[in-house]
């Protein structure tokens, strides 16, 4: 089944990319009303103390431009790693049924090499958070 | 000429519903919200605006729109502003492959109950839903603010953590049905639906959903008692209204999505198609509340431990053991 095609492609009963773009049209048409309408009467009394940044009451220091810690930013390297791979598999599973046991023994290899890796990470301490118990 | 226009009409009518049933769902889900947990929790919840309470929604509603939109001083105001309506639209528009029906006959024509019927379907929810954790991660770092930053880093990092499981558990779902259309996938299930042959796919995929709603036991990017409310602690009014929005009809979305997925979607007995999904989507929705009311937080390594440790290989072996009992049935 292949419903995206350019011979319906402006038809209004096709559930195709012209329906999608027009409801994502809405969407953010709405969106924009809504943001509209409360600039215009909503309450406006800016002051001081009111835009000051939220801390629990404290008068903040310095600005909130802060280093965060290195393990977030090895999640979001092994995320890219791993969903770069995920996509392989979603490649795979849409063409099992031609692929066959070949296919099969091929992905399973590729996936055991990823849990492999995953493995390495694990054992490297990169999905370790905090300090490690007794030290 | 005439059909065309007809169809515009039909068409505007469709979305028209679809959205009004969503945005009115998500201000009726967080009443429900609020009355259930307040039963679990021995009390009683809203009942002042309305019989039970019922209007109390509405009143949110007026109350967000006329409150005043404070900007902190330091904030960067032009992302400031479009964090929330990422968030809010990434949710509304993840709902245009959800099949609500098989399609109606009028004047001739079919109408399909469904917004749009991509083939890569699946794919595009993948790519809302990590849209999506822009809305958070550059809503917590525009305000400027020490826990807004905490909060947006924490939500980036457990939502794309646990996107890889949440697209890992789909997997099977994609073998079993052999299409990425959401359409197939559900036509697929006329006869059984798939949870009960991938109740470990139905839990991975189901924690993983919690977990990108960043809801209790997950809710570590808003953690009222030690964040405020994370990454949108500085918003207030609509752009406020509109983070709760896209968390509520987020949390919609994902029950469609496991209705669709594992419950055979609009499949069912008896009743009209749109009433069973309905009925899917909001138990999916209750049994959310609950597990809020029922669970502790989870800390922060215990989340990254359960995502990176636990789901994820478990949904690559699953991948493989289904793959091989497909095979071997044929």
């Amino acid at each position: 089944m292949d419903p995206v095609n350019t011979v319906g492609l402006l038809s209004p009963w096709e559930p195709g990319i012209f329906s999608l773009v027009l409801f994502g049209a809405l969407v953010v048409g709405i969106i924009t009303v809504l943001h509209y309408i409360s600039a215009v009467i909503g309450e406006q009394k800016p002051g001081i103390e009111k835009s000051r940044v939220y801390e629990s009451g404290i008068i903040p220091t310095g600005s909130a431009r802060l280093r965060y810690p290195v393990p977030f930013f090895l999640v979001a390297i092994f995320f890219l790693i791993f969903d770069i791979e995920g996509a392989f598999i979603f490649a795979w599973a849409a063409a099992m049924g031609d692929l066959g046991w070949a296919g099969w023994f091929q992905i399973s290899f590729f996936i055991i090499v990823l849990l492999i890796g995953l493995l390495y990470i694990w054992r490297k301490g990169g999905l370790e958070w905090g300090p490690k118990p007794g030290k | 000429m005439t059909l065309w226009i007809s169809g515009y009409i039909l068409l505007l009518v469709k979305f028209g519903l679809v959205l009004g049933c969503l945005l009115f769902l998500a201000a009726y889900l967080v009443w429900a919200e609020r009355k259930l947990l307040a039963r679990l929790q021995i009390r009683y919840g809203p009942n002042r605006a309305g019989k039970f309470g019922l209007l109390q929604p509405i009143a949110d509603a007026v109350k967000m729109i006329t409150k005043e939109d404070i900007i902190p001083a330091e904030a960067d105001q032009s992302i400031f502003l479009l964090a929330p309506t990422v968030v809010a639209a990434t949710a509304l528009l993840m709902f245009a492959v959800v099949p609500f029906g098989e399609s109606l006959a009028i004047m001739g024509q079919r109408i399909p109950l469904v917004i749009t019927d991509l083939n890569v379907g699946l794919l595009f929810i993948f790519a809302l839903s990590s849209l999506g954790v822009y809305g958070v991660a550059l809503g917590g770092w525009a305000s400027n603010s020490k826990y807004s930053l905490l909060g947006g880093i924490r939500g980036a990092a457990q939502m794309i953590s646990y996107e890889l499981a949440l697209g890992l558990s789909l997997v099977p779902v994609v073998m079993l049905a052999g299409s990425f259309s959401l359409v197939d996938i559900v036509n697929a299930q006329s006869g059984y639906p798939y949870i009960l042959v991938q109740p470990v796919s139905f839990a991975v995929f189901f924690i993983s959903a919690m977990a990108e709603s960043k809801r209790i036991p997950f809710d570590l990017p808003e953690a009222e008692n030690e964040l405020g409310a994370g990454y949108h602690t500085e918003y207030s009014g609509m752009r406020f209204g509109l983070f709760f929005i896209g968390e509520y009809v987020h949390i919609q979305v994902l029950g469609a999505l496991t209705a669709v997925f594992f419950l055979g979607g609009w499949h069912g007995p008896f009743l009209p198609p749109f009433v069973w999904l309905l009925v899917k989507m909001i138990f999916i929705a209750l049994v959310m509340i609950w597990i809020r009311g029922t669970l502790p937080r989870l800390r922060y390594d215990q989340l990254m431990a359960l995502g990176w440790k636990v789901l994820v290989p478990v949904s690559l072996v699953n991948i493989i053991v289904t793959g091989a009992v497909i095979l071997m049935v044929g």
